[in-house]
């Protein structure tokens, strides 16, 4: 028995070789930095010449019609999708286009995808477990032992998320909106610098809406927060900046007052009749 | 669920034990090898209670299929990974104890060399190839029995999951690697008995292997291992790894996205499953008495699935019903009627996959489930 | 000796000088009365009466010193006619009128008495036989003749062929007989003919060419050295070009028995292991049909295409309604059940027709082989199959590409969602890609059946191979089976001569392996959000 427990005591050992919880450097100001990004599938340009920068602690909106390359812009970051050419760097020292995605998920960005996806076979309570911020290496993951400040931590989220009745049961009953609740908890067990979030009210109800409004304007400022959404209602309840994509460029910056008057913008959207 | 929660503060190979059906398991398991050997020991020959010796080494065979069936349960059911090549595992793991046992032939061959086997004499080799030194030491050939199956499984599944081949591809791979390695091992000239593999055996660790005493003591062994091998499957699947496996299986991508390496999970758990493949062939060898390169026969290895499929998968312990059930069924089919085998066993494929996609696991669930989901209600109701 | 060979020689050139409408039958007393002479000569003799049947212009001479130098001419003992002996087996042998030509029937051995001949006089006459037929009409015919001299000319043919090459009008006998003058000129060290065996590619022009090199003729032996250098690269260039054969028949072999699958691969996603026991079926579907026209192979073969295809279709379509459909969206399981089936589908074939290799007959158009040069032929029937393979291939593209259900596939594949709700029936469009994909397996067997044996176990040696064709060139795509089929099959062919069949196999393993590697998609991928799936 004795030796069992040696064995799983063993990777604290190397507790020290796991990344700092936070490594990023945000003292020279943005903590999210793409220049000059350019992809294309086939000849179509999906990302052409893209510019952006988000501050840290900032809560940034990204709006856009449809293809205007929201979605591969968030695959770029997260080390998904390669770019033919430009630079994305997160803080001042971590050059993103050298790593890969779980690198840059235990560094300190974490994504929610446009559509909701959870581990169907797993409970909430271990959804949430999973994807807590620890060591995430395969032996030291094998070994793991969940200690009651773990459990303190999940049972927070899950009140946050309002899980909690739902802790033991199978993702895979929950409603569209609980698993888009769901996702969002995962991605503050991460606990990351950056959160990427596509669509995140897709599926919800009115009360809900303004539920995921509180929270990430809450998280905004300990963390930076890029929200994609199509629902402007929304967007407007929460921005206070505002990026306008279109064709794979930045159209327009500012605040939602300043981007909506923006006569560029109107009439890409009113003229596609968005 | 909330008991694996509780659970979740013990190592994680201790885990198993506190588990109903890991206990349940190891009972009968165990009751079963003692139930053998006592009507084997007791009973005298011709008795009506008495097991031969020759239906202990059957049985030890079913084991030993029964721990490759929860090998390939493990990266089947819980990691998603269909391989259709684990037949190689096992192959490779009986390689490496039929060619201790071939050296432990000695100078007792038909052809008295007191170093080279019998083929590479008819082979006229003069000397033992570098692969077969060390052979002759049984601590050495027992970590090959790990180490073999483990390296090919390192080194495929480090090329494979590196670049992200999943689904039926890496099925079809692996059934290419272990149509490949068939086809290398009928070659003379690959130093392993080539067509007619290796056989003949005396003895192991000084036991006699053709004495009743030996086969039961192999037997017992088997038991042993499969029981070994159960809880080690059993203990990865309860840790946060297991949880971690299905995770890569349901949605690879975003198991990615919260920072873990989903090739690497699949490395750690596909090598640990080719191992324990390798110590099923290991154990199998001594008992059947030879290895020959149509272990690696993709058809062998895709039966291995069925046997999972049919018991249920990401549940081990239906892989060891399958196992046992099929073989036994392919017992009794080859002995009254063998055309008719390969019918059975393609229906089988089909009626499982298509009438029972869970199993008979999945039936032994069903009727538990009524009472579950009226408790539950129960709970709500009260709450 | 020589003297004789020279007299002979002239009488023929002296019969050859006659324009070709003087040959006629003389009358069959004169005809008998020369063979008489043949049959009671000495053998010292027999030399003069063979230029006497020669230069007496009959045109049944030819058949005579044929069947003379096959021991086949004999004489009776009872009446002295002359007899050709078609058949010595047993006590009776059967013959037929030397002079008529006309099948007598079956005598006695007892009384036939053959005209006997030795060696030398064998060897003799085979010249002789092939100076014959380089004065015939037909071009063909002296080609042939021609060819045959390469190597057996001495001097007294050496003479002559000298003065036929004046009259000879037709180019390739004209080379042909040059290289045969020149070969013997070369034996006798004349440097200067060395140039026209340079690049030849007849062993025995090789040989000459070798023993020159050997010479004590510093000029010769240098001249020669060059020759065969140029040989030698021509001699590769043709083995090269021998090996692409082979991996191109090989390669059209893969593509037949791929395409079906990167069909039904491709479009419905359907992992159909039983594709090879489809394969099976039209190889025994030919083989049938050959048992249904017995002696006609060539309509049985012809018949087998149609048939294969329905036969495989019906089939295959039996599979997917019965199995796949209730497997969609799960593609581990459809793989463990259509292998199901496959082994059902073999176990059939072993119970009800035979478990050993059944032989389906090659019809005559299709056997033999193409000569390009004298060290490079291509065997005709794998030049049908590349052929059959190319034609099923643009059928399939066409089907693809220009019709109704090509379009409506192509929508299934890259949206099935979308292609449903713009009113397109996806069920219907499975079975009949499926039909089509099984369809096409069943041509592949046709094929097949032509150039391996056909056994209940002809699936199961291409599965994996057809497997590895459609994930090199990328699912979905039949331009990428084309091309990885083909140069699969090249590789293969080209790797087996150093590394054995069994290597070479394992060698293009792992070339797939890792060039999976680096392009997970195969050669033509998918491109776009379709293919993220």
């Amino acid at each position: 028995m004795n030796f069992f427990e040696e064995i799983s005591h063993r990777d604290r050992v190397f507790e020290f070789l796991a990344p700092a919880a936070s490594p990023v450097d945000v003292r020279h100001g943005p903590i999210l930095y793409l220049e000059d990004v350019s992809v294309s599938f086939d000849g179509f340009k999906a990302i052409n010449n893209l510019n952006l920068t988000i501050d840290d602690g900032e809560l940034r909106c990204i709006i856009g019609p449809n293809g205007a390359g929201k979605t591969t812009m968030m695959d770029i970051i997260t080390g998904k999708t390669r770019p033919d050419t430009g630079s994305v760097w997160f803080g001042s020292r971590h050059n993103l286009l050298t790593m890969n995605e779980p690198d840059i998920a235990t560094l300190g960005i974490g994504r929610k995808f446009q559509k909701p996806t959870v581990f169907e076979a797993l409970t909430v309570f271990e959804n949430l477990e999973l994807a807590m911020a620890t060591d995430k290496r395969v032996l030291p993951t094998l070994t793991a032992r969940l200690t009651g400040e773990h459990r303190d931590r999940i049972e927070e989220v899950l009140n946050l998320i309002g899980l909690a009745q739902l802790h033991h049961r199978e993702a895979g009953i929950l409603s569209h909106g609980q698993k888009q609740w769901l996702e969002i908890g995962m991605l503050l067990m991460q606990k990351p610098r950056l959160l990427l979030v596509d669509e995140p009210v897709a599926g919800m109800t009115e009360q809900e809406m303004e539920r995921t409004a509180e929270l990430l304007t809450n998280l905004a400022g300990e963390q930076s927060v890029v929200v994609v959404e199509h629902d402007m209602g929304f967007v407007r309840s929460i921005a206070k900046k505002v990026t306008v994509l279109h064709q794979g460029s930045v159209l327009a910056e500012g605040t939602m007052d300043q981007v909506s008057n923006d006569p560029k913008v109107i009439e890409v959207y009113l003229g596609e009749g968005a | 669920m909330v008991s694996s929660n509780l659970n979740t503060s013990k190592p994680w190979l201790l885990r198993p034990f506190n588990e109903r059906s890991t206990q349940l398991f190891l009972g009968i398991l165990f009751g079963a090898l003692a139930l053998v050997t006592i009507l084997h020991l007791a009973f005298p020959e011709g008795h009506a209670l008495h097991v031969s010796a020759y239906t202990v080494t059957l049985l030890g065979k079913y084991l030993c299929y029964a721990l490759l069936a929860v090998a390939v349960d493990l990266v089947w059911g819980f990691l998603g990974i269909l391989s259709l090549g684990h037949g190689a595992f096992f192959a490779l793991g009986g390689y490496a104890m039929g060619m201790y046992l071939m050296r432990q032939i000695g100078d007792r061959g038909v052809y008295g060399d007191p170093v080279l086997p019998d083929f590479m004499v008819f082979l006229n080799w003069q000397e033992l190839p570098w692969f077969w030194h060390g052979f002759d030491m049984a601590w050495f050939a027992f970590i090959m029995v790990l180490l073999a199956p483990g390296l090919l499984a390192l080194i495929f599944g480090f090329l494979a999951f590196r670049s992200r081949v999943t689904g039926v591809y890496l099925s079809i791979i692996t059934q290419a690697l272990t149509f490949a390695l068939m086809l290398a091992f009928f070659r003379n000239e690959m130093g392993f008995g080539g067509n007619n593999g290796l056989t003949d055996f005396k003895d192991i660790l000084g036991f006699d292997l053709r004495s009743d005493a030996t086969r039961l003591g192999l037997f017992i062994a088997t038991g042993i291992a499969l029981a070994i091998g159960y809880v080690v499957c059993r203990g990865i699947v309860l840790s946060k790894l297991g949880r971690v496996s299905v995770a890569c299986r349901d949605a690879e991508a975003r198991t990615r996205f919260i920072g873990y390496r989903v090739e690497r999970v699949q490395l750690f758990v596909f090598v640990v499953s080719a191992m324990l493949a390798g110590v099923a062939g290991a154990l199998y060898v001594p008992q059947v008495g030879i290895i020959n390169p149509s272990e690696f026969s993709p058809l062998f290895s895709i039966e291995v699935v069925v046997w999972v499929a049919l018991g249920g998968r990401a549940t081990l312990y239906g892989a060891v019903i399958g196992a046992l059930l099929v073989n036994y069924a392919k017992t009794v089919f080859t002995g009254i009627m063998p055309d008719a085998w390969l019918f059975a066993l393609g229906g089988l494929f089909v009626l499982v996959t298509v009438l029972l996609p869970k199993g008979i696991a999945g039936l032994l669930q069903r009727r538990k489930a009524p009472e579950d989901s009226a408790q539950a209600a129960g709970q709500e109701v009260t709450a | 000796m020589s003297i004789l060979r020279l007299l002979t020689g002239l009488l023929l050139l002296l019969s050859l000088s006659l324009p070709a409408g003087v040959y006629a039958q003389s009358s069959d007393s004169e005809a008998s009365a020369l063979l008489q002479a043949l049959a009671d000569s000495s053998y010292a003799q027999k030399q003069q009466v063979i230029s006497d049947i020669v230069s007496s212009g009959d045109e049944r001479a030819r058949t005579w010193l044929e069947a003379y130098a096959d021991g086949k001419l004999a004489q009776t003992k009872d009446t002295g006619a002359f007899v050709f002996v078609l058949s010595n087996r047993g006590r009776d042998w059967t013959v037929a009128d030397a002079l008529s030509g006309d099948t007598i029937g079956e005598m006695s051995r007892r009384n036939i008495d053959r005209i006997r001949i030795n060696n030398a006089l064998r060897k003799e006459l085979e010249g002789m036989l092939s100076v014959i037929d380089l004065t015939v009409d037909d071009a063909d015919t002296r080609l042939a003749a021609a060819r045959a001299l390469k190597g057996e000319v001495d001097a007294a043919l050496a003479e002559r062929i000298g003065t036929l090459l004046d009259t000879e009008a037709d180019d390739d006998v004209h080379d042909a007989l040059t290289e045969a003058l020149a070969i013997y000129q070369v034996a006798q060290g004349e440097v200067a003919a060395v140039a026209v065996l340079s690049g030849s590619l007849n062993p025995q022009a090789r040989v000459a060419l070798n023993n020159a090199a050997q010479s004590d003729n510093p000029e010769l032996a240098a001249a020669a050295a060059k020759a065969l250098e140029s040989i030698q690269t021509k001699l590769k260039i043709n083995s090269a070009a021998e090996t692409l054969y082979f991996g191109l028949s090989l390669g059209s072999v893969l593509v037949l028995a791929a395409i079906g699958l990167a069909i039904t691969f491709g479009v419905m996603g359907v992992i159909n292991m039983a594709h090879g026991e489809l394969i099976m079926l039209g190889a025994y579907t030919t083989w049938g049909m050959q048992q249904l026209f017995p002696g006609q192979p060539g309509l049985a073969l012809i018949l087998s295409i149609p048939a294969g295809f329905l036969v495989a279709a019906l089939a295959g379509i039996a599979i997917e309604r019965t199995v796949i459909q209730h497997l969609k969206g799960r593609p581990l399981e459809t793989l463990l059940a259509t292998f199901g089936v496959s082994l059902i589908l073999q176990q059939l074939v072993r119970t009800v027709i035979s478990p050993l290799n059944r032989s389906v007959v090659t019809p005559e158009w299709m056997s033999g082989s193409l000569m390009i040069n004298e060290a490079l032929s291509l065997t005709l029937n794998r030049l049908y199959v590349i052929g059959f393979a190319l034609v099923v291939f643009a059928g399939l593209m066409l089907i693809m590409r220009k019709t109704r259900l090509g379009l409506e596939v192509r929508a299934v594949t890259q949206n099935r969602a979308m292609a449903r709700s713009m009113g397109i029936k996806a069920t219907r469009v499975d079975i009949l890609t499926f039909g089509l994909g099984s369809g096409v397996a069943g041509l592949a067997g046709v094929a097949l059946s032509q150039i391996t044996n056909v056994g209940p176990n002809l699936g199961q040696s291409y599965i994996i191979d057809s497997f590895m064709v459609v994930v090199f060139g990328g699912v979905g795509n039949l331009w990428g089976t084309l091309v990885a089929g083909l140069s699969l099959g090249t590789i293969n062919q080209i790797l087996e001569p150093w590394a054995g069949a069994v290597l070479a196999k394992i060698v293009v393993l792992v070339f797939i392996i890792l060039f999976i590697q680096k392009r997970p998609r195969g050669l033509f991928p998918q491109k776009g959000r379709a293919a993220e799936g």
